[in-house]
C-alpha cells in the first residue's frame, strides 16, 4: 500500500518536472495557427471579409470571431483548405461578403489619369507606380485585383479587366462543366 | 556486331490492345507535301520557354535561317522552313487543346526554296560531347515523338561521364500513327547515322532500338542499317499500348523501373525517338536545322492516307487536301493519336515540331456517345494502369477537388495514356479528371506563389508606412526640442542684456556722481582763486577726455557678451 503511494507520487513528481521543463524549453513564440491560416488566404488584402487585410482576418478566425466563409477572392478552394486545417465542415461562401469573381487586374486609363496619387496610397501591395502630377500605371504582375484603388480615384479612370488566358496558363476544364471535346468543329473556310 | 537474336524482355503491368488502324497509312511511300503559300510558325513548339523572334515584318528570310532564338535553358530556336518574306509577327491560332492563339511568325513563301549557307560538321567525332550538344541546340531539335522536350538537354548525361544504355524508341504504340514506322522503313540509314552521333554525345555503352512486333518491315530495315554498328541491338517488343511510353519501354527492355520522382538518366538510360535521331543526323551531317518532319495524315475522312514530309508551319488543311481528304466528312480533327491526342478547334492550324499525326475522324469512327454512369468500383482501370496507380481513387478525389489527397495517390505519375478511360465500363472520362486536377494543382501553386509575393509586398508596405510615421514623429520631436532650446537661449540672452544694461546704468550713474563732485570741487576752487580764461578752457578739455572713457567701456561690453 505504502510502496504504491510512494511509487505513484514519485512518478507524478518526475512527469510533472518533465512537463514543466518542456513547457519552458519548447515554448512557441507567437501564434502558429494564425500563420497557418494566413498562408491559406489569397493575400489580396481587399477587406471584403470586413477585416482590414488578410492577417487580421486570420487572427479573427484563430480567435473564433470570424467564420471561414468570408473570403470571396479565395472562393471554394480557400474555404475547403481552411475547413481542412481547422477540422470544421466546409460551408458555402457568405454572400454578405461578396461573390466569387474571375481573376481581375486594375488598369489605369492613362489619358484620364490626373496624377493625384490617391490610388497609390490605397494600394495595399504597392502595385501602382507614379508620382504627383505624373501619369500612374499598374504593375500587372503585382496587382491582386482587390479593387481598393477604385473608390479613391476622383476621375474614375481605373477599370478592372479580367486576366487574359494564354496557352501557358490555360488548364483543362472540370469534365462536367464543359464537353471534353468540341462536338462540331468550326468549319474553316 | 548487331544482333537481332532472342533477348530477355520484361513486361510492364497493365496496358491495352486498342484496334491498330495502321495498315491504311503504310501502303504509300513517304511523299513530300507541296510548298504552302504561307507558313505560320508558333514561337512555342516545344516544352519550356517560348523562343524570341529575331526578324522584323517585311524582312526577307532564307530556308534554314534562324528566325527566333531560344530564351533560357529549356527552350529551342525556330528556323525558316523555306525562303520568303516575314509578313507578320503576332497572335495566331496554334494547335493546342485550349484552341487559344499564341505568338507566331508568318512567312509568305517566294517559291524559290533557297537555302541559307550551311555546312555539315566535318567530323563529329572530333567534337566534344558539349560542342556536339550545342550544334544540336542551335539546330532547334526537340523530341519528335510528341512531347517536344529540347533534345540537347536530354543528351546531357550530367555529372556521369558515360551512360549505360541509349534506347531508340521506334515502338509507336498509338493506333493510326505510322510516321516512325515509315521513317524506319525508308530512311533507316539516316537513323543509323543519328545513332552514332547521339551515342557520341552521351558516350553510351550500348544502344537498343525498340520496335513493336507489328512492324516487321521496319524491323528488317533497321537490322540491315545497323548491322555494321557495334553494340547496337534491334529489339522487337510485344505490341501492347503504351509500350512506347519512356518509362514503360525502359521496363520492357531492361527490367529497371524509373523512380517516381526521378529521370531515366538516374538509372543510366536515355530514351529518344527514332525521328529525333534522324533529325540529329541531318543537323550534323548536312547542317540542316529542324524545319520539316514526317506527319501521318490518316483517318476515315482521308481518301489517300499516308505519310508526308511536311515543312513546319504548313496548314493542316492543305495536308488533308493533298491526301484527298473530305473536310465535310470530318467530325473530329485530332493532333496525335486517338488515345493521347487532342481535338483541334479548326482546320487551318499549322504543323509544329510535335505534330506526328493529323487524324481526321468521321462520325462513324467515333465511339457512339454513351452516357457517363456512376463508378461501380470494378477495378478495371487499376488492372490496366501501366504505372500502378489507382485510377478510381484518383477519380474520387479529382471529382471532389481534393487536391491534396489526389497527390497522395501520386497523380503526377499518371502519364495520361488513357487506358483507364478506354476500359471503363461506366464511360467515365477518367483522364479528363486527371488532366483537370493536374492543371488545378499547377494553378494553385502559381496562385500560392503570387499570394506569397503579395503578402511580402503588403508586409513591406505596412513596415514602410510605420517607419515613415516614426520618422515624421522623430522629425517633429527634434523640431520641437530645437524650438525650446532656442527660446531658452533667447531668454538667457535677454537676461545678459539686462545685466549689461544694469551695469552700464550703474556705471553711468557713478560717473555722473563723480562729475558733479568734480564740478563742485572746481567751483569751490574757482571761488577761491579766479582762474584765467585759458585755464578754464583746459579744464573743459579735461572734462571731454573723461567723458570719452565710459564710451570706450560701452564698446567693450558687447565684446564681452559675445565671448
Amino acid at each position: 500500500m505504502m510502496a504504491a503511494i510512494i511509487a505513484l507520487t514519485l512518478l507524478a513528481v518526475v512527469f510533472g518536472l518533465m512537463l514543466g521543463f518542456a513547457a519552458i524549453r519548447f515554448k512557441v513564440e507567437g501564434d502558429p495557427l494564425v500563420d497557418k491560416i494566413d498562408a491559406l488566404l489569397p493575400q489580396t488584402q481587399c477587406g471584403q471579409c470586413s477585416y482590414p487585410g488578410c492577417r487580421p482576418y486570420a487572427e479573427a478566425i484563430a480567435k473564433g470571431e470570424a467564420d471561414i466563409n468570408q473570403c470571396p477572392p479565395g472562393g471554394e478552394t480557400t474555404i475547403i483548405a481552411l475547413a481542412d486545417l481547422l477540422d470544421r465542415d466546409p460551408k458555402p461562401l457568405n454572400p454578405e461578403n461578396g461573390t466569387v469573381k474571375p481573376k481581375m487586374v486594375a488598369v489605369i486609363d492613362e489619358q484620364r489619369c490626373i496624377g493625384c496619387t490617391l490610388c497609390i496610397q490605397a494600394c495595399p501591395v504597392d502595385a501602382i507606380l507614379g508620382a504627383a502630377k505624373h501619369m500612374h500605371t499598374v504593375i500587372e504582375s503585382e496587382c491582386t485585383g482587390c479593387e481598393l484603388c477604385l473608390p479613391p480615384c476622383p476621375v474614375d479612370c481605373i477599370d478592372m479587366v479580367p486576366l487574359g488566358q494564354d496557352i501557358l496558363t490555360w488548364k483543362w476544364p472540370y469534365p462536367e462543366e464543359a464537353a471534353p471535346k468540341p462536338a462540331v468543329l468550326e468549319k474553316a473556310s | 556486331m548487331s544482333n537481332a537474336g532472342a533477348r530477355r524482355l520484361w513486361r510492364f503491368r497493365g496496358g491495352v490492345h486498342p484496334p491498330q488502324h495502321k495498315q491504311v497509312s503504310t501502303t504509300l511511300p513517304v511523299r513530300p507535301a507541296a510548298l504552302p503559300a504561307r507558313l505560320t510558325l508558333p514561337l512555342h513548339q516545344h516544352i519550356g520557354e517560348p523562343a524570341e523572334p529575331l526578324v522584323k515584318r517585311g524582312q526577307q528570310v532564307l530556308k534554314g535561317q534562324l528566325i527566333a532564338r531560344p530564351q533560357g535553358y529549356v527552350s529551342a530556336p525556330v528556323h525558316a522552313p523555306t525562303s520568303g518574306t516575314v509578313v507578320d509577327i503576332g497572335e495566331y491560332p496554334v494547335p493546342h487543346p485550349s484552341g487559344l492563339s499564341a505568338p507566331c511568325i508568318v512567312i509568305e513563301a517566294d517559291g524559290e526554296d533557297r537555302w541559307i549557307d550551311h555546312a555539315p560538321v566535318a567530323d563529329y567525332q572530333s567534337l566534344s560531347p558539349s560542342e556536339l550538344r550545342n550544334v544540336i541546340r542551335e539546330a532547334g531539335i526537340v523530341g519528335l515523338g510528341g512531347a517536344g522536350f529540347p533534345t540537347y538537354i536530354k543528351l546531357n548525361p550530367g555529372h556521369r561521364k558515360a551512360l549505360d544504355t541509349l534506347i531508340l524508341n521506334g515502338v509507336e504504340c498509338e493506333p493510326y500513327i505510322t510516321c516512325d514506322d515509315m521513317l524506319m522503313r525508308e530512311r533507316a540509314g539516316e537513323i543509323a547515322a543519328g545513332i552514332g552521333i547521339v551515342r557520341h554525345a552521351l558516350q553510351a555503352r550500348q544502344c537498343l532500338v525498340a520496335i513493336e512486333d507489328n512492324k516487321p518491315e521496319a524491323y528488317d530495315a533497321m537490322c540491315r542499317a545497323t548491322a555494321h554498328l557495334e553494340d547496337v541491338t534491334v529489339v522487337q517488343v510485344p505490341t501492347l499500348y503504351p509500350a512506347g511510353s519512356e518509362k514503360q519501354l525502359i521496363k520492357v527492355l531492361t527490367g529497371k523501373e524509373v523512380p517516381s520522382d526521378g529521370l531515366a538518366l538516374h538509372i543510366g538510360v536515355v530514351c529518344t525517338n527514332v525521328g529525333t535521331a534522324a533529325a540529329v543526323h541531318r543537323a550534323i551531317d548536312r547542317g540542316e536545322p529542324l524545319i520539316s518532319r514526317l506527319v501521318t495524315v490518316t483517318g476515315g475522312a482521308i481518301g489517300r492516307p499516308g505519310n508526308l514530309e511536311v515543312l513546319l508551319g504548313t496548314p493542316m488543311e492543305e495536308l488533308i487536301h493533298q491526301c484527298a481528304g473530305d473536310s465535310g466528312a470530318i467530325e473530329r480533327l485530332v493532333m496525335g493519336g486517338p488515345m493521347m491526342g487532342f481535338a483541334l478547334h479548326r482546320f487551318d492550324l499549322p504543323v509544329i515540331k510535335t505534330t506526328n499525326c493529323v487524324l481526321a475522324l468521321t462520325a462513324a469512327e467515333l465511339p457512339p456517345p454513351r452516357p457517363v454512369m456512376p463508378c461501380i468500383r470494378c477495378g478495371a482501370c487499376a488492372d490496366v494502369c501501366p504505372v500502378n496507380l489507382l485510377p478510381q481513387q484518383l477519380y474520387w478525389y479529382s471529382k471532389a477537388k481534393d487536391l491534396d489527397r489526389v497527390q497522395e495517390y501520386h497523380l503526377f505519375d499518371c502519364i495520361e495514356c488513357g487506358c483507364c478511360s478506354y476500359v471503363c465500363p461506366s464511360n467515365i472520362p477518367l483522364v479528363q479528371y486527371f488532366r483537370y486536377a493536374k492543371g488545378d494543382i499547377w494553378t494553385r501553386e502559381r496562385e500560392k506563389e503570387k499570394a506569397d509575393i503579395a503578402r511580402r509586398r503588403h508586409e513591406f508596405r505596412l513596415e514602410r508606412l510605420a517607419r515613415e510615421k516614426a520618422e515624421r514623429e522623430a522629425r517633429r520631436n527634434r523640431k520641437k526640442a530645437a524650438l525650446q532650446a532656442d527660446t531658452a537661449r533667447r531668454e538667457k540672452q535677454a537676461e545678459i542684456q539686462e545685466a549689461i544694461a544694469r551695469t552700464q546704468a550703474r556705471r553711468r550713474a557713478a560717473m555722473k556722481a563723480a562729475e558733479t563732485q568734480r564740478r563742485k570741487a572746481q567751483q569751490t576752487a574757482r571761488g577761491r582763486e579766479r582762474p584765467s580764461p585759458a585755464a578754464r578752457n583746459a579744464g573743459g578739455e579735461g572734462g571731454n577726455e573723461k567723458s570719452g572713457a565710459p564710451a570706450g567701456m560701452t564698446e567693450d561690453a558687447p565684446q564681452g557678451k559675445d565671448e
